[in-house]
């Protein structure tokens, strides 16, 4: 145990609620962005996957819109300590978007308009783990939580849930992506509070 | 990264909810003006509770970590921090962590600082980094408030604006204003903002801090004040949120 604060009690999360370590319920949804949000147009939105050199794949909005969707229910937890369960998403699983697509590549670089990446396994992509959303909560997602689109990949720290999402990279060696260049954790599992570089 | 102890050193009242607190801290490796710290708090049963805050203070070879912390009303920490506290606790921290928010003092273009309300914080320590590192960069600081009481390091920003060492200082009040003032108290729009912040050509370096609302339009602002996005560099709290 570390140093007691004197005369320090805290608050205790209800205790049927199981929260990853170092993690506080909220019920709002907190904006934490490193810049402007974008707004793009939705005539204009494209979102690729491609191998460094050759675009394989390419949606527009019309035609992305009419992939396959599914409706989840995950928890978020965002590496500045807030968790939020149970939030209600529609979008395209990257099952359908990365769906037959053969490749020996292990790692994705996720690219955003406004030029934010991140990175991480392919796996963490596959097996029903991860989901281009474009609906919050029975609306259309607002520009300020990623809208037109982001990713959703809740069982890693939201950092990894990349906002206005474009496309994504297939990569062979694992690169480091925005928030992984500047003290954050490669892969950012919450339940092993892989927060810093240099955690466990 | 490692858990370090803090021994408060002195503890100063900036408002009537916001409270600076200097921790002297054995073996700090320094930090970068911007970048902020994990303080845990831990109950004698060992419950404990972890939130982030910017630092205040300019990079210092003593160890020296000043954190500005605003009360929120139902804070679990922060009321701790601002009330309880007394000279000569100890407070565990880690850091610093963060390495896009910040400014370096081999930093040579203008900088343009915009705060909202407790945002203040982290531009405050640039502000003090500029100052211990001798830089003579031009700095402008947009700082928006409630009311003339709400100010942080009001007499330490006198001094400065009174220096004419080119850090610039604007207020903007958004409810209150302190008497005879030119502007009536509200919201900074485009007019105000073309006004009193670098003109674009100049490619300033933007550092926007404050509440979740003040930063999506203080950041819109300067975009339609032709400002490039990919030099527009932000940190966004709100009442359960990240950072302060």
């Amino acid at each position: 145990m570390g140093t007691i604060s004197r005369g320090f009690f805290g608050r205790r999360t209800v205790a049927d609620v199981k929260l990853p370590p170092g993690q506080y319920l909220t019920t709002d949804f907190p904006v934490l962005s490193a810049g402007p949000t974008p707004h793009i147009a939705l005539e204009k939105w494209e979102f690729t996957v491609d191998d460094g050199t050759n675009v394989l794949r390419r949606w527009n909005w019309k035609s992305f819109r009419e992939l396959p969707t599914e409706n989840v229910t995950v928890d978020l937890h965002c590496v500045t300590r807030w968790s939020k369960l149970g939030t209600h998403w529609e979008g395209v699983s990257l099952d359908t978007i990365l769906g037959g697509m053969e490749t020996d590549v292990e790692y994705a670089m996720v690219r955003s308009y406004g030029d934010y990446t991140t990175n991480l396994p392919l796996a963490d992509l596959r097996n029903k783990q991860a989901w281009i959303a474009f609906r919050f909560d029975d609306k259309d997602l607002v520009p300020e939580h990623g809208g037109p689109a982001r990713l959703l990949v809740p069982h890693l720290y939201l950092w990894k849930s990349a906002k206005w999402v474009r496309g994504i990279r297939l990569m062979r060696e694992n690169q480091p992506g925005f928030w992984e260049s500047l003290g954050y954790h490669n892969y950012g599992d919450p339940w092993l509070e892989q927060r810093y570089s240099g955690d466990e | 990264m490692m858990w370090r102890v803090g021994t408060v050193v002195a503890l100063h009242d900036e408002t009537p909810t916001a409270r600076t607190i200097t921790l002297q801290v054995t073996d700090w490796p320094s930090h970068v003006a911007g970048q902020h710290v994990d303080v845990r708090l831990t109950a004698s049963d060992g419950y404990s509770a972890v939130r982030s805050y910017s630092i205040a203070s300019a990079p210092n070879a003593e160890g020296r970590v000043e954190l500005t912390v605003e009360r929120l009303p139902d804070g679990e920490v922060s009321p701790y921090l601002t009330r309880e506290l007394a000279t000569g606790d100890r407070v565990e921290l880690r850091g610093p962590i963060g390495g896009w928010f910040v400014w370096r003092s081999r930093q040579t273009e203008p900088i343009q600082l915009m705060a909202g309300g407790s945002g203040i914080v982290p531009l405050m320590a640039m502000i003090r980094s500029r100052a211990s590192a001798g830089s003579t960069v031009p700095f402008r600081l947009l700082y928006s408030v409630r009311e003339p009481g709400a100010v942080f390091y009001r007499d330490e920003l006198q001094v400065i604006s009174s220096r004419g060492d080119s850090v610039a200082i604007t207020y903007a009040y958004t409810r209150a204003t302190p008497k005879g003032w030119p502007r009536p108290p509200g919201r900074v729009d485009t007019p105000f903002i073309a006004e009193v912040t670098w003109p674009s050509k100049l490619i300033p370096t933007c550092y926007v801090c404050g509440p979740t609302s003040f930063v999506e339009s203080a950041a819109a602002l300067l975009v339609s004040c032709g400002n490039r996005p990919d030099k527009i560099r932000t940190e966004r709290f709100g009442p359960t949120g990240g950072r302060k």
